[in-house]
């Protein structure tokens, strides 16, 4: 049995520990809240927006636009939205690990747009190429960044530097569960909008034949779709700040309910070790008394 | 209400809010292609917009709002914009405003390359736009 004092100390240490955790559950408590209210106020508008775009692509399926058909170049654009802080149980592994092994994304081909310092440094260290990092946005991640973000995947994308865009990111279901996931930015599926039909009671076919653009539907999609990319981004940002805040607290609970259970258990030796200590010295005593008589 | 058959539905929405949400009787903005007003019972159309003043006409009175950036999707009874940008006149910073437009003014003089100049063109109509509502509202 370890020594009363070698149990304090490590109990100690425990506690402190536990006061850490809890402290940072309290923290991502109060930001998931923040968080999951800006993911919530960007939901209608990315609804919106999927909603526009996917009328417009059912209705426009004959058009033949560059953002519709992929690149010629083989190499592929995924922005990787982690977070700059560890310390969120599964949460940057999971999408270190969907990009890499999940996405059917060959490492020679892959051109990274990196969001959250860990996400970065682990895909660097598996010899990825980083192309840009704007991991400073993730702190507080605004409309603008994305649209700076989407511009510059256009670019690449414009010039045929890449031939796809990807975009890996986690989904914030509920405060329990958060899913990563790799979404394909662009070319456009123009499928999309066919798969999404039955559900949308919104636009009737009538709409769809009567709608007119003006400028003309080419020319609008090259001003709707770039916007739709960074509704997309922006979105993700939202899910993502959401989801790592969320994790963060899972991890942060469980570790403060392991540190709980680890310092009854220490409690417990340590006073069947102190026990142990009083019984012995009650033994010697009376041995040393009996030994007189 | 005034007139029930004469209002539609408007929603303004930007990334980070629902702007305006109500029935209406006419909306008025800036599209590239220029200036429309809006009715009940346009054709459906989709259009980009330009940086301009979105003017509401509604039961309760008018109502304007500088409005950005985004497009304009028009249905049979309701009217959806997607602003990526949008504002009230109560909500510009006139400062702010003001140093923009003289920011885009010397970049515009001293422009290098044109993606920088139709940038700069653009964030001096925005300013633009900014200062006129705010003056208009006499802040």
């Amino acid at each position: 049995m370890a020594s009363m004092r070698d149990i304090k100390r490590r109990k100690e240490s425990i506690q402190s520990t536990g006061q850490i955790t809890k402290a940072m559950k309290l923290v991502s408590t109060v930001k998931l809240q923040k968080a999951k209210g800006r993911a919530e106020n960007a939901k209608p508008y990315f609804n919106h927006m999927y909603e526009a775009v996917t009328s417009m692509l059912a209705k426009s399926g004959s058009i033949s636009h560059p953002y519709l058909k992929p690149g010629t170049s083989k190499q592929k654009a995924v922005i990787v939205i982690t977070s700059n802080r560890g310390l969120a149980g599964g949460y940057n592994s999971n999408i270190i690990k969907l990009v890499t092994d999940g996405s059917g994304i060959l490492k020679e081909d892959a051109v990274i747009y990196a969001l959250g310092r860990k996400g970065r440094d682990a895909l660097q260290r598996r010899g990825y190429k980083i192309k840009a990092d704007y991991s400073e946005v993730m702190n507080e991640p605004l409309y603008a960044d994305a649209a700076r973000l989407g511009a510059q995947v256009l670019e690449a994308f414009a010039k045929n530097e890449v031939g796809e865009i990807y975009l890996a990111y986690t989904i914030f279901k509920n405060t329990v569960t958060q899913i990563p996931k790799l979404v394909k930015l662009l070319p456009v599926d123009p499928t999309m909008g066919q798969q999404e039909k039955e559900q949308e009671s919104k636009h009737t076919v009538d709409d769809l034949t009567l709608m007119n653009y003006e400028p003309e539907a080419e020319e609008a999609l090259d001003v709707i779709i770039p916007k739709y990319m960074n509704s997309i981004i922006y979105g993700a940002l939202m899910e993502a700040v959401a989801s790592e805040n969320g994790a963060r607290m899972q991890a942060m609970d469980s570790a403060t309910s392991n540190a709980e259970e680890m310092i009854a258990d220490l409690s417990l030796s340590y006073n069947r070790a102190r026990q142990g200590a009083i019984t012995q010295e009650l033994t010697e005593i009376v041995a040393g008394a009996s030994a007189i008589n | 209400m005034a007139d029930e058959s004469k209002s539609f539905r408007l929603e303004v929405i930007s990334p980070d809010r629902i702007f305006f949400e109500d029935m209406v009787d006419m909306v008025e903005l800036r599209t590239t292609e220029g200036d429309i007003g809006i009715l009940k019972g346009h054709i459906p159309l989709t259009a980009i917009v330009a940086p301009g003043i979105m003017k509401i006409k509604m039961a309760g009175g008018e109502k304007e709002a500088a409005l950005h950036d985004g497009f304009i999707e028009i249905l049979k009874d309701k009217v959806t914009v997607m602003a990526e940008s949008c504002e009230w006149p109560e909500e510009i910073d006139i400062n702010r405003a003001n140093e923009a437009k003289i920011r885009a003014e010397r970049r515009l003089k001293g422009a290098d390359g044109e993606i920088n100049e139709s940038r700069a063109e653009l964030s001096l109509r925005r300013a633009l736009t900014r200062l006129e509502l705010s003056s208009k509202y006499g802040k």
